[in-house]
């Protein structure tokens, strides 16, 4: 299995010369590096693949970068069911999408530049996946963080693109700063990084308790906790959500690959990864599932009244990636993990949708200024269409079987809010077929809103755009195929392929029971696009007057609860006043300008006594030398 | 008396550097083309390296050591040699000095370091310590027609000899005490007579320590460093800042802990102000300095305070992370130097730190390759030097000095300063007039060597600091 080093490393070469040569050599065809790079790792990836279902696993050093007593910094790489699930997300994704990047992209300034950053992201989110220790682990954290700040403020001369950028950034700091916390205690505490050991030493801690701010808190819920703090970041949950939906100022690929398929569902793999630590903290779990239903429920109202095309998609992202948070809260590690990869489809497939409105609509986001677009671009409809089926969790799509399944297994779980988060999830999975649909309805239905030139330039994209579209949207109806639940009479092949390392959730229910669940979800799936059909169809005047009577609650969904007023006033605000006041006003303008103006005078007079020394003449500089000897014997000397 | 022809077989790799340097002196009388000279010394020096690997041994009746600590200084004397010569080929030409002894003179100066590193005796030692500096001196001074060349040459000249005062006067001090030059027996003899007392001993210690202090340009005996490297020819500054200084640490290394380990104590005291003093000269007046080639001869001093940490940790680890260091700084100081020199022209000097504005705009490749280098004298990863700091620090705490690293990491920050205002020039600034770089393909040579070891180094440290580990077993 030792090919399988090329996955990551293929697309770092493919970086590596686009980055180097891109400007001046290949240019316009840039994207080719970048392709060949990312459909070999693909090829490679799906060869690991049969490998793993057959039995193999790997977990073994490359090399060690330090050792420092204890401390061993090494690559390393571990591949198993869960590695193999991940490579096939990401290398399908990341294929798929730069094909795409090709129409997308075309004739665009930076063109080698989005490929070699895609690379490199591709490159950092394979290192992540296929870590075995958590050093690397951070390593691609960090990495696919910084290339998603690349990518967001691609746009760089526009200001919005910027901050956004910088607002991803500063944002994941939070997370970040507990997932290194976590890190660092899991190290003080097992004395190694790597996986295996720490997961095979776990249950020694239990019971283990730290005194912290006068609580004790056990050891095992703060590890937990900690590295939960990353995901949160990383994937945009409450309450750090309010990066992801800013950052859309990216390219639309951008959106797709990082912003939805791979790099947000980082944090779900975090969780995964490490369930032999959650598993032993009830705490942590129900702060797990707690958070990803709430997340998946707020975030779904957001994007019901939502104008933007890509926004109320990414919010959409947030509400499912509440839902992959709620399955492995509840034990479903296996669940949340089959919707990663479902979601990581129909997602794409969204985004590269939405990409294909814009680029026919020159850049237009507002869905209010669409409709009836459905005759111009009949096969992005049909996709987007698709997409929007799977996400509403219709039976037979590939969102029904990963939705349904984590859905379930909350209804059925022993965790105490196990029948909370299930009803959260059920509402929120009305929600989302409604304003899934709501999108399809204003945007390709009814009359044109926009201006005559849009409407004189509308056009279906081109091939190479909508292959990758028709692609996905197999993946998005066939995707889940591979996890029919027993009740269906499949075989729920994914979850028992992540068995070995997932583990198997315990389920406490009947056959009537699971019947009822799954026509719950059926029943409010279709219901909520039966409403959507409704409204935004037959009676178009009723969104206008809800809104205008419900005017303060569609205010505050409008404006997403005023989170990021809350922020801006609790947190940007007061930081940016003490910046100004204190630090610059004070700290910097009086002690740090003081010492920075005042030691190069010290060190100027400092400098001039030592210039004075430095005279150039060497009887001088003998004379120190002796002097430096004679300073010595005499200290030598006298403090014998 | 009868006369036993001794075994030269540790010697050999010696013997052949000297043979190679005087053909080079005698060819140049025939060959005209002086670049030749080059190529053959460092075909030759190649040839001697390979013959390293069977030297190991005692001869000269154990006043000649051959051991995996010499082996390993003596690389880093060929990295130093071969990558100067490189840098030399087309530089002295710019400089119209472009004569034949110039690489006999740095090949006697390498078998000079050779022999030193290899000394188990202290008259060997002074010996090879002698021809190193002779050489050197002559070199310093090779630019002729320039009086700053001279100036440097005869400062070099004086202080040296100074400092050789005080090592000769410590040498008949040990003599005097202990009845013996050779190495190995003055530590016995001191174990054996209860000499850790002696005041005598202390003594000589010191001027050990003032002796050596001035090879590695120690504060506060590094006076003449700043006005040498500024003056010595661009190349030979790049040769004198690593070779003389891994040779003097090669003695210190080999003097202090085998003839005076059991006074340990007493000059790792000496040691440790001597090592703050001198980190703390070299990166504050580094600070202030316009001169590239003075800033990179303070910068010189400095890294000279960090490598001293490894000898006062006195064990075999710190003595490792020294060889690493040392090894690291060849390359990342000579790649600067290689940069520097490619700046100088017909008519330009290129030694002002303004002279490198805007590099990045008209010579990105050369700008990029500057850059790796200062960040990996200033220590960040993933970069050699960050290796090379790592250790070092992680064998003084490991030996107790945690103080110590927080302050040599407070001075290496505050190094940043320096070494990142070149790179803050080079990226940040518009070019002011435009530079042509002198570009030939030998100095393009030394620089991908000195850059992609600098890299290599960084990314896979373990092949080096298993080396230096190895090399030092049974020390």
């Amino acid at each position: 299995m030792e090919y399988y080093l090329l996955i990551p490393f293929l697309p770092l070469a493919a970086f590596i010369l686009n980055i180097l040569l891109g400007k001046e050599v290949f240019r316009e065809k840039a994207h080719w590096v970048s392709i060949l790079a990312v459909v070999g790792s693909f090829i490679i990836a799906v060869a690991t693949l049969f490998d793993v279902i057959s039995g193999k696993t790997l977990n073994e050093d490359l090399y060690t970068w330090i050792v420092s007593g204890t401390f061993k910094a090494s690559v390393g790489f571990l591949i198993d069911p869960l590695t193999a699930v991940m490579l096939i997300v990401v290398t399908t994704c990341s294929s798929l999408i730069q094909i795409y990047s090709i129409g997308y992209m075309h004739g665009d300034k930076g063109y080698y530049r989005f490929f070699a950053y895609m690379s490199l992201f591709t490159f950092c989110m394979l290192m992540l996946a296929m870590s075995n220790n958590f050093l690397q682990l951070y390593f691609g954290w960090e990495g696919v963080g910084l290339c998603s700040y690349f990518l967001i403020g691609y746009y760089f001369h526009k200001k919005s693109a910027s901050d956004a950028g910088k607002k991803a950034f500063i944002v994941n700091r939070f997370g970040d700063f507990g997932f290194g916390l976590g890190v660092i205690i899991v190290f003080l505490t097992f004395g190694t990084l790597h996986y295996l050991p720490v997961f095979n030493n776990m249950t020694g801690i239990v019971g283990k308790t730290v005194h912290l701010l006068g609580f004790d808190v056990s050891l095992v819920t703060l590890i937990a906790l900690l590295l939960f703090c990353g995901a949160v970041g990383k994937s945009a949950q409450i309450p750090l959500h309010v990066w992801l939906p800013d950052a859309m100022e990216g390219p639309t690929p951008v959106s797709a690959l990082i912003h939805a398929a791979t790099m947000v569902t980082a944090g779900v793999f975090l969780v995964a990864r490490c369930s032999p630590i959650f598993n032993l903290s009830e705490v942590a779990l129900i702060v797990v599932a707690l958070t990803g239903a709430i997340t998946a429920l707020f975030a779904a109202t957001i994007a019901l009244v939502q104008k933007d095309i890509k926004r109320i998609i990414a919010y959409s992202t947030i509400s499912q990636l509440g839902y992959m948070f709620l399955g492995c809260g509840v034990g479903a590690y296996a669940a949340g993990i089959f919707h990663l990869y479902t979601h990581a489809f129909f997602k794409a497939l969204l985004f590269l949708c939405a990409g294909s409105v814009m680029h026919a609509m020159g850049g237009e986001l507002n869905i209010q200024k669409m409709g009836g677009l459905k005759k111009y671009m009949p096969v992005t409809y049909l996709t987007f269409v698709l997409g929007s089926l799977s996400i509403s969790g219709i039976p037979g799509f590939a969102g029904f079987f990963s939705k349904d399944e984590i859905l379930w297994l909350a209804y059925s779980s022993p965790n105490p809010v196990g029948k909370f988060v299930w009803l959260l999830g059920t509402i929120a999975a009305f929600l989302t077929a409604f304003y899934s649909f709501r999108l399809i309805f204003l945007t390709f239905h009814g009359k044109f809103r926009g201006t005559h030139e849009q409407e004189h330039h509308l056009h279906e994209s081109p091939k190479v755009m909508t292959i990758p579209l028709i692609l996905l949207s197999i993946g998005a109806i066939a995707a889940g195929w591979v996890g029919i639940p027993h009740l269906l009479g499949g075989g729920a092949h994914f979850a028992e392929f992540l068995k070995s390392v997932l583990g198997h959730p315990e389920a406490h229910g009947t056959h009537n029971e699971e019947w009822m669940v799954m026509g719950i979800s059926v029943i409010v799936g279709l219901s909520g696009i039966g409403l959507a059909a409704y409204m935004y169809l037959a009676r178009t005047d009723i969104p206008v007057r809800l809104a205008k009577n419900f005017s303060s609650i569609y205010r505050t969904l409008f404006n997403k609860y005023y989170v990021d007023e809350l922020y801006s006033f609790t947190i940007v605000r007061p930081t940016l006043w003490t910046a100004k006041n204190i630090l610059i006003g004070f700290t910097d303008a009086k002690i740090i300008e003081g010492i920075v103006n005042g030691v190069p005078r010290l060190i100027g007079k400092f400098s001039g006594m030592l210039r004075k020394v430095q005279t150039g003449l060497v009887h001088h500089y003998a004379t120190i030398i002796a002097a430096g000897a004679f300073f010595i014997i005499a200290l030598a000397i006298l403090l014998r | 008396m009868n006369f036993q022809f001794p075994d030269i077989g540790p010697v050999i790799p010696e013997l052949i550097m000297t043979a190679i340097a005087l053909i080079v002196l005698l060819a140049d009388l025939l060959i005209k083309k002086k670049e030749v000279l080059a190529l053959f010394s460092i075909a030759g020096i190649a040839a001697v390296a390979y013959t390293l690997i069977g030297s190991s041994g005692v001869t000269f009746g154990g006043m000649f050591i051959s051991d995996g600590y010499s082996t390993f200084f003596k690389l880093i004397f060929f990295v130093n040699v071969i990558l100067s010569v490189l840098i030399s080929i087309k530089y002295i030409v710019i400089e119209k000095v472009n004569f034949g002894e110039y690489y006999a003179l740095i090949l006697f100066s390498t078998t000079g370091m050779m022999i030193m590193a290899s000394a188990a005796d202290l008259i060997v030692l002074y010996l090879g310590l002698e021809l190193m500096a002779l050489s050197t001196y002559v070199l310093a001074g090779f630019i002729r027609h320039d009086i700053k060349s001279n100036e440097a040459a005869l400062k070099y000249f004086l202080l040296g000899a100074f400092s050789t005062a005080f090592l000769l006067y410590g040498i008949s001090m040990i003599y005097g005490l202990t009845g013996t030059t050779n190495i190995k027996a003055i530590a016995l003899y001191i174990s054996e007579k209860g000499l850790t007392g002696n005041l005598s001993l202390l003594l000589s210690v010191i001027l050990f320590t003032v002796a050596f202090g001035f090879k590695i340009a120690a504060a506060p005996f590094h006076m003449w460093a700043p006005d040498v490297y500024e003056g010595a020819p661009t190349s030979i500054t790049a040769f004198m800042s690593v070779g003389p200084k891994a040779a003097g640490f090669a003695v210190l290394g080999r003097v202090f802990m085998v003839a005076f380990v059991s006074v340990k104590v007493d000059w790792v005291a000496i040691l440790i102000p001597i090592s703050i003093l001198t980190m703390g000269v070299g990166n504050i007046v580094a600070l202030s300095q316009t001169n590239i080639k003075r800033m990179l001869a303070y910068s010189s001093i400095a890294h000279a305070g960090y490598a001293l940490l490894g000898i006062i940790c006195a064990n075999n680890e710190g003595l490792a992370s020294m060889m690493n260091y040392l090894m690291i700084y060849a390359f990342m100081n000579i790649g600067a130097f290689a940069v520097i020199t490619m700046l100088r022209s017909e008519g330009f000097r290129g030694e002002d730190i303004t002279d490198y504005e805007g590099l990045a705009k008209t010579h990105p490749l050369s700008a990029a390759l500057m850059l790796i280098f200062m960040f990996s004298l200033t220590g960040i990863p993933p970069t050699a030097g960050f290796i090379g700091k790592l250790y070092i620090f992680m064998s003084a705490i490991n030996a107790g000095y945690t103080w110590l690293v927080v302050i040599a990491v407070i001075f290496s920050a505050i190094s940043a300063y320096f070494y990142l205002r070149i790179v803050m020039y080079m990226y940040m600034k518009e070019p002011k007039e435009v530079v042509t770089l002198t570009k030939s393909p030998s100095t393009g040579i030394a620089l991908g060597v000195a850059a992609v070891a600098v890299l290599v180094i960084g990314i896979f440290p373990s092949f080096l600091v298993d080396l230096a580990r190895a090399a030092i077993k049974g020390f």
